[in-house]
């Protein structure tokens, strides 16, 4: 009876919420957002490593689909992300990957572009998805579903208010992680 | 039959067995070494290696569309494990990334001795600290992050050194995980055929074997695409092939029809064939001995020369008919000697070209011709009955005479034809002809654009310029390629050029790795080095201890050979670029260009001049678009050149046996009129004019010559009886045929000599007949 009773509370507590607050509701906010430009600290916790590597710089994207990276410190590097080409910039030398060829790479980009753009199909196609919170602080978590991408990658937990992205967290399979917060810069 | 007869038949039967053997064991080839040059530059020999042997001659492109994504990847893999698992094909590439755990498993083993960043300095405390720093800031990036589960074993980034090396070319798309067209709706496989390029057959075999293993794959609603140069040359054989068959069936039965009307006897008409078929048999042989190899389109081009070949049997047998064999041979055979001597002057200018095609032909038309005439002079009087009961031309010649009055009428406005046909040309001379070889290519527009498609999906390299080192031995070849490497990286980053592929990188030479192996510390100096170097960066240098251990494995590591690479993508890289050469060994490094603002071509003058002054001596910087364009320029060049010496041998042969300028001038008038007109007509008719309507124009004269001296006889005072005026009608018409069958070709080089030398011979006649003086018919 208590089970029971705990049980329908989940499902009202559950139901209440996607009443209120959903997925679908959510991907409907991001994708309104159709870009703008944020700075960004991300700091890569490794086990090897015995403190964080922290990096600076800024981001800008443009929806539907180009994401440019540009890290000032400690090394300046731009990444541009347009469809499903990956160059990236670093000491002189230009590097283009085709994502459809790096799982682990292709990940990382579904995740945070599916996520900027409100793609929902894209991100499902990846991950299984789970919302806590509300609108105004709102948690999404992004589970991988594909055994390659697993191998390498526990989880992505992205948080935020309304349309805007706070952070962004990669947890890979070996427990290093990054946590990427970004603030937006103007203009959104 | 009469004893000399029978021994006459027995020593021709002989001699066309003897040649039917050598032609059995002849070697036909339909590939592009019809058009490359025999006695190349440096450079040239670059791009006759590549097309005959090279990586670009041996590229198969496959495309497989239809269905969905799923089943299409499916059947990607599907297809390259079949075509894997066979001698046929040296690679099968689909982009399924499962193959390339092997090559990153090489290149970590051996990257103390790949790594060009590998020196003392980088294994100084100040190196150590700097290359460390570099690979944990990399881990702040997505393009450190695929390296750090090696950051333990390979702290200094050997690794991504290596691939931040290799890459920078562009890559095919990707979709469900193999490589997909742009707009992901066809599969794509790359294949290396283990035949080399000239090789037909293999080639042949090789793409059949692809299409029998997508049938056998058995999935409905996918389709094959298959395209690259090997199908070029298959295609090109397939229609030449044809085209003989075709072409010499509908020149064979024009002349037959034309000889059963004015002979009106099968037994002579068979009889008139067997010198054209002596001749025919003998071209093959003497080309075959003299080259090797017979190309397809030679063999084309002896439709054309039964037409004229034939004439010799049609003049002895409608002239000799009234007084006999004998008196034929005092009469007419020095005109007709003439005449076999003028085309010989003719085709003979072609025997000189570098073109090969071009000597072949020539080659061809010499021995044809002239073991056909000499079968006509010796042998046709032993085979043909005694009592020759030839049709009575003469009514057809008389008429023929009387037209001859009223031809002689159109001598002025001939002659303003002329005129008026060399004044278009002068003004518009640049604007007639081409200048590029592409256009004498049996490639269809059609099969060009899914070419460039599938190239441009594949981002398949086009492998326009390469800078090539030679060195006795492999390894002093790569010693080379290393030394020409720094100057590129130098090229790199001044811009010029975007980058450039070497198989030092995959197999340094045994000098570079020794010096790589003797700048590793051993173990106790490294530790020591790296307490330094990690003093102040967030890595103990505890951490490091697989570095060490595998440091120290590399400083006793054997040299990385070429043996060890077996099986592996990098010793496909390998060999595609170190090549053994005529004399040791030659290494090509292909460039790229630097892209963007800077275009996709590269400037050669830089590029020279660095390699000059870098030292890298002998380095030649080949681009293999402006050697291949610069090629036909150097043989429309040298054909007009010969086409004046040809001109200029007939001109002085006539002028030596006529000895007369007069007559020399009337038969040449005609001749050089008709050749006016003919490319002042093609040019009316929307054809844009190359190499070969100028052989063409040479041959006009050559073969038009025969008509002009018999008329030049006449005016001598010899007569033109109407059964000899009958015979040169026939003799032309056959002529015409002969090379007018060639202007039904789709093959351009035989295309272009019908068009010019079948309505130039028989205007030639035409004019001939036009100039002749008044009253040498009579």
């Amino acid at each position: 009876m208590k089970r029971i009773l705990v049980l329908a509370g989940l499902l009202l507590a559950a139901s209440g919420a996607s009443a209120a607050f959903d997925v679908a509701q959510l991907m409907a906010d991001l994708a309104r957002n159709k870009g703008g430009k944020a700075r960004f600290v991300e700091t890569r916790t490794i086990a090897l490593l015995d403190k964080p590597v922290v990096a600076t710089g800024e981001m800008t994207y443009t929806a539907p689909d180009r994401l440019e990276k540009k890290t000032l410190t400690p090394k300046a590097e731009t990444l541009l992300l347009e469809r499903n080409m990956l160059s990236i910039e670093r000491e002189k030398q230009k590097l283009t990957i085709n994502l459809g060829n790096q799982p682990e790479a292709l990940a990382f980009v579904d995740s945070i572009r599916g996520t900027l753009a409100g793609d929902r199909a894209a991100l499902e196609r990846s991950y299984g998805l789970h919302l806590a919170g509300t609108p105004d602080k709102w948690t999404l978590t992004l589970l991988p579903s594909d055994t390659r991408i697993a191998a390498l990658l526990q989880r992505i937990v992205v948080s935020g208010n309304r349309d805007r992205i706070r952070t962004i967290e990669y947890v890979q399979a070996d427990g290093d992680r990054s946590l990427l917060t970004l603030e937006p810069i103007a203009g959104r | 039959m009469r004893t000399g007869a029978v021994r006459t038949l027995l020593l021709w039967l002989l001699a066309m067995l003897a040649g039917a053997a050598v032609v059995w064991n002849s070697r036909f080839s339909a590939d592009m070494t019809f058009f490359l040059p025999a006695d190349p530059s440096p450079e040239q020999r670059v791009l006759v290696d590549q097309l005959k042997e090279g990586l670009v001659s041996r590229l198969l492109m496959v495309a497989v569309a239809g269905g969905d994504p799923v089943g299409r990847a499916a059947a990607s893999r599907q297809l390259a494990a079949r075509l894997a698992d066979g001698p046929d094909f040296v690679s099968v590439q689909n982009g399924d990334s499962a193959g390339q755990g092997a090559d990153r498993d090489l290149l970590v083993a051996h990257r103390y001795q790949l790594s060009p960043a590998v020196n003392s300095e980088r294994f100084s405390s100040a190196g150590l600290r700097a290359a460390i720093g570099d690979s944990i800031d990399r881990l702040a990036s997505p393009a450190g992050l695929a390296f750090k589960p090696l950051l333990a074993r390979d702290p200094t980034g050997e690794l991504y050194v290596l691939v931040a090396g290799f890459d920078g070319g562009q890559q095919p798309n990707v979709r469900e995980g193999v490589w997909a067209s742009r707009d992901g709706e066809r599969t794509l496989l790359l294949l290396q055929t283990r035949a080399l390029g000239s090789d037909t057959d293999g080639q042949e075999a090789a793409i059949s074997r692809v299409r029998n293993e997508f049938a056998a794959l058995a999935e409905p609603g996918l389709t094959l695409q298959v395209s690259g140069p090997g199908l070029f040359a298959v295609k090109a054989r397939a229609t030449i092939k044809d085209e003989i068959t075709r072409l010499s069936l509908i020149s064979t039965l024009g002349i037959v029809v034309l000889l059963l009307f004015a002979y009106r006897s099968p037994r002579l008409v068979v009889l008139g064939l067997l010198p054209v078929a002596s001749g025919a048999l003998a071209g093959i042989v003497a080309v075959s001995l003299a080259y090797g190899t017979v190309f397809g389109i030679t063999v084309g081009f002896g439709t054309a020369l039964i037409g004229e070949a034939v004439d010799y049997s049609i003049y002895y047998f409608l002239q000799s008919g009234r007084d006999g064999a004998a008196a034929w041979r005092a009469r007419f055979w020095p005109t007709i000697r003439l005449g076999v001597a003028t085309s010989v002057c003719g085709f003979g200018a072609l025997l000189f070209s570098g073109f090969p095609g071009l000597a072949q032909l020539g080659l061809y038309g010499i021995a044809g011709l002239v073991v056909a005439a000499f079968v006509t002079r010796f042998a046709l009087r032993q085979l043909a009955p005694e009592d020759l009961a030839i049709h009575d031309m003469e009514p057809l010649g008389r008429r023929l005479a009387g037209r001859l009055a009223a031809l002689h009428r159109l001598r002025w406005p001939a002659l303003a034809l002329a005129v008026a046909a060399t004044g278009l040309i002068a003004a518009r001379h640049d604007a007639m002809w081409t200048g590029n070889l592409s256009v004498l290519s049996t490639v269809s527009a059609a099969d060009a654009d899914v070419d460039m498609a599938l190239r441009a999906d594949l981002a398949a390299p086009d492998s326009r310029y390469f800078v090539v080192v030679r060195g006795n031995d492999p390894d002093a070849a790569l010693a080379a390629a290393e030394r020409a490497g720094r100057v590129l990286d130098g090229l790199v980053t001044s811009g010029d050029i975007g980058g450039y592929d070497s198989p030092a990188r995959f197999l340094p030479s045994a000098e570079a790795q020794a010096a790589r192996r003797a700048s590793l510390p051993d173990a106790a100096t490294l530790r020591a080095r790296l307490h330094e170097a990690l003093a102040d960066l967030p890595l103990r240098p505890e951490r490091l201890e697989p570095f060490i251990a595998d440091v120290e494995a590399a400083r006793r590591q054997a040299p990385l050979a070429r043996e060890a690479l077996a099986g592996s993508g990098l010793a496909l890289a390998v060999d595609a670029l170190l090549l053994p050469a005529a004399q040791g060994w030659s290494v090509l490094l292909p460039l790229r260009p630097a892209g963007g603002e800077r275009g996709v071509a590269i400037d050669p003058q830089p590029v020279r001049a660095a390699l000059a002054a870098g030292g890298a001596d002998g380095a030649l910087f080949v681009d293999l678009k402006a050697e291949f364009d610069s090629l036909y320029g150097d043989y429309l060049g040298e054909a007009l050149h010969l086409s004046l010496a040809g001109l200029a041998a007939i001109a002085l042969l006539l002028a030596v046996t006529l000895r007369s300028a007069r007559r020399l001038a009337a038969v040449m008038l005609p001749l050089l009129a008709a050749v006016v007109i003919v490319v002042a007509g093609l040019h009316l008719a929307g054809v844009t004019l190359h190499l070969l309507h100028l052989v063409g124009m040479l041959l006009i004269v050559a073969v038009g010559s025969n008509y002009a001296l018999f008329f030049d006889r006449a005016a001598q005072g010899k007569g033109l009886d109407p059964a000899t005026l009958a015979s040169m009608l026939v003799a032309n018409l056959t002529t015409v045929v002969g090379f007018g069958t060639l202007a039904l070709s789709t093959v351009p080089v035989l295309n272009a000599i019908g068009v010019t030398v079948g309505p130039g011979a028989l205007l030639a006649m035409l004019l001939a007949a036009v100039f002749v003086p008044r009253g040498t018919t009579q």
